[in-house]
């Protein structure tokens, strides 16, 4: 697992972490039942403060992303693939809106794009 | 768990010397977690602590540490602090090894192997006498002696004083490393933001002698803002919503307590961003009045 925090970006730190966070969970990066770093070594491990990884925490609590288990640390949530496949749906679709727009801004018309689609669908192979 | 527990409180503690006045302060230092002192010089910090640490007598006021008074229980509490100071408080025609047998008998839970461990680290030899030592060694002595008897608070009176930025960067891992355990505390000191700040849950700032806030990073940063736009923006009203204006022949820049209001004044004509602690300062120090640049 992977979060880089940049201090540049104007962010705040614990969205940094909650945006890395989710996407490794909702990509498969963690799996289910994974156990992350404990609130006070994440906060070591990226030199931040305990209550803003506490914060991140918290806030992937909320979205039913991880359970965390007083005395026993915080997993990577296990019974929600229903809701984990959701939320990648919602994400599937924030990037087709994207694909929209940019096809939208160039003019290109639906059926060429849908076109265009299918071509590339059918090139990724079946899995 | 210690969800808001106190290691520290005062209640009205003030001082008054001759020349600088301590407000009185009445706060709280919470167990679990590291807490910066921050202020301009002569802000009072150094004061505040020496009177937390029972080295100078209130003028009113009161400390609580562990739940209990000082300095009624002083020997009991001070068992449990480790205090890291670059005013170097120990005999200085002593040898490291001399001084330390001064020290170590006063704490129950002296670690000698610890001691012997981080002496090694800071590259310290017992030999040398400590007069001999630079301000950055004499720093990282007192952190040897402090980290050494498991303390349960550590405070630190300007620590970065005097420590190059390769150490500073290993006294962070050293402080992680010490607040993993969640039922002990830092506090720090400094007139310098630093990468400690990086570190710090909550701040404590204080400005000419009064505290001015203490607040956890996190409220505190969406709490402020710097808004920076154009000179003719700035009317009697948005002067009185900006702490501090510094005005330059090529615009303004501001700082406001107030995120929400400020973008309710300033709206689209100005570029409103969090600020750093930095500015905080800066800003808080310099007041409305400040002088053209």
């Amino acid at each position: 697992m992977n979060i880089i925090i940049s201090n540049a970006s104007g962010e705040p730190i614990y969205l940094q972490i909650v945006t890395q966070l989710r996407s490794a969970i909702l990509n498969g990066t963690l799996n289910p039942g994974q156990g992350l770093p404990s609130i006070r070594q994440l906060a070591k491990d990226l030199q931040i403060s305990v209550i803003t990884s506490k914060r991140a925490y918290e806030e992937l609590e909320k979205e039913g992303l991880i359970d965390s288990v007083v005395g026993k640390g915080s997993f990577v949530s296990g019974a929600s693939s229903a809701q984990i496949r959701e939320q990648r749906m919602r994400l599937l679709e924030e990037k087709m809106r994207e694909v929209v727009r940019e096809a939208k801004g160039l003019n290109v018309g639906l059926e060429q794009m849908l076109n265009r689609f299918g071509q590339l669908y059918s090139d990724e192979g079946s899995e | 768990m210690n969800q808001d527990e106190n290691v520290i409180e005062l209640d009205g503690l003030s001082k008054s010397y001759s020349r600088f006045r301590l407000e009185p302060v009445t706060m709280s230092f919470k167990q679990g977690y590291i807490t910066g002192l921050v202020g301009p010089n002569g802000a009072g910090k150094s004061t505040l602590i020496k009177l937390i640490m029972g080295m100078a007598v209130p003028s009113s006021g009161g400390v609580k540490i562990f739940g209990r008074r000082m300095p009624e229980r002083e020997l009991e509490i001070k068992e449990r602090i480790g205090y890291v100071s670059d005013e170097c408080h120990y005999y200085e025609h002593l040898s490291i090894g001399a001084m330390k047998n001064v020290l170590a008998p006063f704490y129950s839970r002296w670690d000698e192997k610890q001691y012997s461990q981080l002496l090694e680290r800071f590259e310290l030899h017992p030999k040398s006498k400590i007069r001999s030592l630079s301000k950055g060694m004499k720093m990282k002595l007192s952190l040897a002696f402090a980290l050494s008897h498991h303390a349960d608070l550590l405070i630190m009176d300007e620590p970065t004083a005097g420590l190059d930025p390769v150490f500073r960067r290993e006294l962070l891992d050293m402080l992680a490393d010490f607040i993993q355990d969640d039922t002990r505390t830092i506090i720090f000191s400094t007139h310098v933001t630093t990468d400690l700040d990086r570190i710090a849950d909550y701040i404590a700032f204080m400005n000419k002698g009064s505290l001015v806030f203490c607040d956890s990073k996190e409220e505190i940063f969406e709490r402020y803002a710097l808004v920076k736009a154009d000179n003719s923006l700035l009317d009697r009203d948005t002067r009185g919503a900006l702490l501090g204006i510094r005005e330059t022949s090529v615009g303004f820049e501001g700082l406001s307590a107030d995120r929400k209001e400020a973008e309710r004044l300033f709206g689209g004509f100005a570029h409103i961003e969090t600020p750093t602690l930095e500015d905080i300062m800066f800003y808080t120090a310099k007041g409305r009045s400040g002088a053209h640049v």
